[in-house]
């Protein structure tokens, strides 16, 4: 029983959250199959100490570490082969050294004072000193919180005239009244919040603006509930998890770290492809999908059209955020942004507060 | 049929038509041995639903099915009170019949997870497509699970006669929340290997000639490697095996396409890379 301590522990040192109550339901279940067999134990642990599939390649590692490697176990399942030991460890080697992920500073909030606000409001992200990075994150944080929402299915009881009879607050209502129907009463229906998908462009030529629109990003996942966030440069990934948490700073860092293309090229199409095939069902139908990017694309602009056109189709809205279209001369003419352009319901600029509010009201209003 | 061991469970689904590798039936035996609900995830089509079905057949439980949709609340999932009932109640109370209890068993409406509490008989409880509920219901969800147990204000507590056994299913449209995930067991069913799927093609279309078997597999095999919008799960194989059956098993897998594949970019990819050639 002692190994299923250090097998906990080795599982809690792979960032697979291990808690008494798992712990607790793996000693019945050891006590319930044949202890003796390895791959029953094996099973039974991975069942009651695993509650997502990213868990079965840490638990296969930590499995392995304290019951040692056997061979013969080894066969059966996709989990316990080599390669996964190698997929669990790679991610890790391959974190930039702390000293290498952009600066995100430790400043103290500086209560900003509304003027002080109000200037920054029109301010280039690009010509943010690291003191304005972290006096803006107030703004950030309030702007989070304005996003688009969308009609329910479940209902909830008004003392108006809705379009849902409510037969048991009429029922109700007329027993009240000895039984006599006096008064018919609604349902309406409810808001929830839509889906959003903030899609980020990390790679070099987008530097300038990531560090300050990933702040904005982390608001937004810590502000609301049904966000989901990608970074990409040549490849996607999800940062949805790093983003999420209290501490805005500790979320920052894990979410840079986690990224591994920061400010390399761009591959937009590839990025979409993934976002597509393999979060297509996280996203959903209906999801509010705007992507921050200056869309410099080294990619096939054909790939980045298909794409587009796929998120379109499955999206409810799909807003392109281009720092450089802030320029009152900017023409749409790369052959990312030409390809890009027919799909889009809207492009925005994306390089102030301003212009975030700008997708806000949008996002609030006629787009919502 | 009862389920003592593992081995018990592997025998009972698979005569049911249903293969499953090895850590599923150890999840399903420990959740019949610890009493706790196991929570199923996978990619579309691999036979998370299927797996309620054929244990409920196997052990002759009775499946009682509640299938989540956006909006379910408790009056979908638990119980409602038959308000049409009560309105003609009260008019014939009124009327000089005998007046009834109004908020009574007579008008009770029972919905899926009531009915499980209820039932006499052993129970197996699938609640499909939990991700689709709101967190709300997944809040309620959460207590319904912890003591098998529900409150009707107007008739008290119900608890369950014998636990039923609880299998969850969800398509991770969402995660889950970690409290609810905690509660369950967990086991994630993947594809199939290209063997195991050749088997239950065996075991779902008896006498399927091996020629058709062999080749609607490496035709699967071949999809799912590709980069599709939609792979194709378990059920497209045996959708397409069936047809080849209805056509003839020399058809040809281009035109028959329309079975494994639903979107139109992923089948104009297949087409025109020439991936089911020779096959």
């Amino acid at each position: 029983m002692e190994r299923l301590q250090d097998l906990a522990a080795a599982l809690r040192g792979l960032g697979v959250r291990v808690g008494m109550g798992e712990l607790l339901a793996a000693h019945r279940a050891l006590a319930a199959v044949d202890a003796g067999s390895r791959e029953e134990a094996y099973f039974a642990l991975r069942a009651t100490l695993c509650s997502s599939h990213a868990d079965h390649a840490p638990f296969a590692l930590a499995f392995a570490a304290v019951f040692g490697t056997e061979e013969r176990a080894l066969q059966g399942d996709p989990y316990e082969a080599l390669g996964n030991l190698a997929r669990a460890a790679l991610p890790r080697v391959a974190v930039p050294a702390a000293d290498e992920t952009p600066a995100l500073v430790d400043v103290d909030a500086v209560p900003a004072a509304w003027s002080a606000e109000e200037l920054l409001r029109a301010k280039d992200f690009a010509d943010y000193s690291d003191a304005e990075r972290a006096a803006v994150r107030r703004l950030l944080a309030r702007l989070a919180l304005r996003a688009p929402m969308r009609r329910s299915r479940r209902t909830r009881a008004t003392r108006g005239r809705g379009h849902v009879p409510d037969l048991r607050a009429t029922t109700r209502a007329s027993l009240r009244q000895g039984g006599e129907l006096l008064e018919r009463r609604w349902r309406v229906p409810t808001q929830r919040p839509r889906r959003l998908v903030l899609v980020l462009d990390v790679s070099g030529s987008m530097a300038p603006y990531a560090r300050v629109l990933l702040q904005y990003v982390q608001a937004s996942v810590a502000a609301r509930t049904r966000v989901e966030a990608f970074a990409f440069g040549t490849h996607l990934t999800r940062i949805t998890l790093e983003l999420a948490g209290r501490d805005p700073d500790l979320a920052l860092r894990r979410a840079a770290e986690h990224v591994t293309d920061w400010s390399g090229g761009t591959r937009i199409g590839a990025s979409l492809a993934t976002l597509n095939r393999e979060h297509g069902r996280r996203i959903g139908r209906g999801a509010f999908v705007v992507l921050l990017s200056d869309g410099w694309d080294r990619g096939e602009p054909d790939e980045l059209a298909a794409e587009l056109g796929r998120l379109r189709r499955t999206a409810h809205r799909l807003v392109w955020l281009n720092p450089l279209a802030a320029d009152p001369r900017f023409e749409p003419l790369t052959r990312g942004m030409r390809a890009a352009m027919p799909h889009l319901d809207r492009l925005l600029p994306g390089n102030t507060i301003a212009s975030l509010e700008q997708l806000a009201e949008l996002m609030e209003g006629e787009l919502g | 049929m009862s389920l003592a061991t593992v081995g018990d469970v592997e025998r009972a689904l698979v005569g049911e038509g249903y293969l499953p590798d090895r850590g599923l039936a150890t999840a399903i035996y420990l959740a019949v041995a610890l009493e706790q609900p196991v929570l199923l995830e996978g990619e579309a089509g691999v036979g998370k639903t299927e797996v309620a079905r054929a244990l409920a057949s196997a052990t002759g439980a009775r499946l009682i099915r509640l299938q989540c949709h956006e909006g379910i609340d408790l009056h979908h999932a638990v119980y409602d009170w038959d308000y049409q009932r009560q309105l003609l109640a009260i008019r014939a109370a009124e009327a000089g019949g005998e007046a009834r209890e109004l908020f009574g068993r007579e008008f009770l409406l029972r919905r899926p997870l009531l009915e499980a509490l209820e039932a006499d008989e052993q129970v197996v409880l699938l609640i499909d497509e939990v991700d689709r509920a709101d967190d709300e219901f997944e809040a309620f969800l959460l207590e319904f699970l912890a003591d098998f147990a529900v409150t009707i204000p107007e008739l008290g507590t119900v608890t369950a006669r014998r636990r039923p056994l609880v299998v969850m299913t969800s398509n991770r449209t969402r995660e889950l929340h970690d409290a609810v995930k905690r509660r369950c067991l967990y086991h994630w069913i993947d594809y199939p290997t290209r063997e195991r799927e050749a088997e239950i093609l065996r075991a779902r279309l008896p006498g399927v000639p091996e020629a058709i078997v062999a080749r609607v597999c490496s035709a699967v095999a071949r999809l799912r490697a590709e980069e599709l919008y939609k792979v194709p799960g378990v059920g497209e194989t045996i959708t397409w095996a069936r047809a080849l059956l209805a056509l003839d098993p020399d058809a040809d897998l281009d035109e028959t396409l329309g079975v494994a594949l639903k979107v139109r970019e992923d089948i104009e990819r297949v087409r025109a890379a020439g991936l089911l050639e020779g096959v």
